[in-house]
């Protein structure tokens, strides 16, 4: 029953619930929202006390820097080596995913042991990787960063992709197979088209891992292929920090992912959802 | 149009053996009908033919040739799948056309061919949609299209109409019938359902446990079964199988049921039955086999039986009563107002020149 103008019990919490809810976001925003802030920001302003929420007026001084020096290259290493291997990790572990699906490839203990190499600390192997780069003259270069993320990454795509094209109706292919498809037309022209939702999930995991990896980036690259994590550590200096650049740096390295997640998150949502009970 | 030669087949999953030694020749343009119950390997042989698995012992002849080294693609035959198997990010239009498309065929030549299957299937409203925008009778057609339009030498349906309730189950046998009127290319068409093998077929094979137990017309199959195991799977309802014993009765053989009871056997049984007097069979009596007596004379083979109706199941067309012969419970099939109550005394006449005699212990049929 309700009294008067008192809001029913209902009402209350789930006015509460929203209330926490907000508080919550706003919790978690504030970092971004003070890093942009940063960026837009005079040495000065960065600097007041007590701090400005909001800058004067909109500046990107701190932009103009990065570009003028040249450290926006970084972003576009990273973009290169993120997205390149992305490709491969893409393509081959797809590949090897079919295979281990459709063919029993290994029998049924491969794919376990594929994604526990996922699970090998980076940091536990990146010093032997460093001295075969440097036997090979890999360190430093493009292909040596490529090579490495692709098979990194690879583990995960064949485990994520394997789920996915589990779940393909064996029919579709066998139907295609009659049709007058071969296996391979099969996989480009069915499976593919099938696993999208999946594919683009992936895909975008497997970028990120690539653009936000810092360790095997600060071991195996000097000066060629400094990737965006490592020169963004540029800016802690022992005796003072440039906050101005390291925002505006980290703006930059958080656009492309947010953009991507952005236009993928149809597909996002249900690739995750899709992989979740399959394994 | 081609003819299927199936010789010493075999298939093994690791230790089952699917596919049992089948010798199987399908005339061309015959529309073959594999049926048996769940596990007797009927769809195992299907896909043997398409090339989705290949045998381990024996050959795939279609048109006179080989084919067990060829690939699906290569053995030009059209398949039917039971969930449809329609690509969800084609439209209609597109999944029929799909077969044409990897065959490269030029455009005029697909638009016009699509345009007759989905004409010959009255789809041709539904060409834009995408199959999850179609009920799943029209899903079914558009899988049907999509075989026929190819135009393929041999068509594999692999229980197509399972997934379909049963009034649309009904409609599309129909149009699956006269399509192969229609296109008279030579059809082998897998089922468990026997209603579908009998309504559908030139030519039953019914296969258990790998093998084939028989093949034949339809009504062959139905009216004179090899086995009990024939014998019980086709039909609906069921036969009646009652366990007696034969014994010499004056020129004559008669069963005395285990349960109680007795009835003598018509001259054209008795004369098959030479010397099985002692011996123990199961009679098999179709419930369609049972009618009303009239009160006239019986003809010859026909004998009376006064019983008790204790279920009644009418249908509408017609009623199918319980009955006991010999302490087993039979069902009679009767025209629907032959009973009104439950417990009416009534007056049967049974056509024993169609009963079917079986050796309980081998299960074969010996007279």
């Amino acid at each position: 029953m309700r009294l008067g103008g008192v809001p029913s019990r209902k009402t209350r919490v789930l006015a509460l619930r929203y209330l926490g809810a907000a508080a919550l976001t706003l919790f978690f925003l504030f970092p971004v929202y003070w890093l942009f802030m940063i960026s837009f920001k005079t040495p000065d302003e960065i600097y007041h006390v007590p701090p400005l929420w909001v800058p004067s007026h909109i500046q990107f001084s701190n932009y103009y820097v990065l570009f003028k020096d040249g450290d926006v290259w970084a972003i576009a290493n990273s973009m290169i080596v993120a997205g390149v291997s992305s490709f491969f990790a893409i393509i081959l572990g797809t590949l090897c995913a079919y295979s281990l699906a459709r063919f029993n490839t290994g029998g049924d203990n491969l794919a376990m042991w594929i994604i526990s190499q996922r699970m090998i600390p980076p940091i536990a192997v990146v010093f032997p990787i460093f001295l075969v780069y440097v036997y090979f003259g890999l360190v430093d270069g493009f292909f040596g960063l490529v090579l490495l993320y692709t098979a990194f990454n690879l583990p995960y795509v064949i485990w994520m992709m394997r789920g996915y094209i589990v779940d393909v109706p064996l029919e579709l292919e066998e139907s295609a197979l009659v049709d007058g498809l071969s296996r391979w037309d099969v996989i480009w022209k069915v499976v593919f088209p099938m696993v999208r939702p999946g594919l683009v999930a992936t895909s975008v995991f497997t970028f990120v891992f690539a653009w936000n990896d810092f360790i095997f980036a600060l071991v195996l690259t000097r000066t060629e292929v400094i990737t965006f994590p490592v020169q963004l550590t540029h800016y802690f200096g022992g005796q003072s920090n440039f906050w101005a650049k390291i925002a505006a740096m980290s703006v930059l390295g958080t656009l492309p992912i947010f953009v991507a997640v952005t236009m993928m998150q149809r597909y996002l949502v249900r690739g995750i959802s899709l992989g979740a009970v399959k394994g | 149009m081609a003819d299927v030669k199936l010789s010493g087949l075999h298939k093994y999953y690791g230790n089952v053996h699917a596919v049992r030694g089948i010798d199987l020749t399908i005339a061309d343009g015959e529309f073959a009908v594999l049926v048996g119950p769940s596990g007797c390997g009927k769809s195992t042989l299907l896909r043997t033919i398409a090339g989705l698995e290949d045998p381990n012992e024996g050959t795939i002849a279609i048109g006179g040739e080989i084919v067990n080294d060829l690939r699906p693609r290569e053995r030009n035959i059209a398949m039917v799948f039971q969930n449809y198997a329609l690509y969800p990010y084609l439209t209609v239009y597109e999944n029929i056309a799909f077969g044409l498309r990897a065959r490269k065929r030029p455009d005029a030549e697909i638009r016009s061919r699509v345009g007759e299957a989905a004409e010959m299937l009255g789809i041709g409203n539904l060409l834009g949609r995408y199959p999850r925008q179609l009920s799943g009778g029209q899903r079914q057609r558009v899988a049907i299209g999509r075989a026929i339009v190819r135009k393929a030498e041999l068509f594999l349906f692999d229980e197509p109409l399972s997934n379909l309730d049963a009034q649309l189950r009904d409609e599309m046998r129909t149009e699956i019938k006269r399509l192969h009127h229609e296109i008279t290319t030579t059809m082998i068409y897998v089922t468990h359902d026997q209603v579908e093998a009998m309504t559908l077929a030139d030519r039953i094979v019914l296969l258990r446990d790998g093998k084939i137990e028989q093949q034949g017309a339809p009504l062959e199959l139905f009216e004179r079964p090899r086995t009990e195991f024939v014998a019980r799977f086709l039909g609906s309802p069921s036969i009646n199988l009652i366990p007696a014993k034969l014994v010499a009765a004056e020129r004559r053989v008669a069963a005395i049921f285990d349960g109680g009871g007795s009835i003598t056997l018509p001259a054209s049984k008795s004369a098959a039955l030479d010397g099985a007097a002692g011996r123990a069979v199961l009679l098999g009596i179709r419930p369609q086999h049972f009618s009303r007596a009239g009160g006239g004379p019986l003809r010859d083979g026909f004998v009376s039986y006064s019983t008790v109706a204790d279920l009644i199941q009418p249908t509408g067309t017609r009623t199918f009563i319980t009955i006991k012969i010999g302490g087993v419970d039979a069902i009679a099939e009767l025209q629907a107002h032959d009973v009104e109550s439950h417990g009416q005394k009534i007056e049967l006449a049974i056509d024993l020149n169609r009963a079917v005699l079986i050796d309980p212990g081998t299960g074969s049929v010996i007279a």
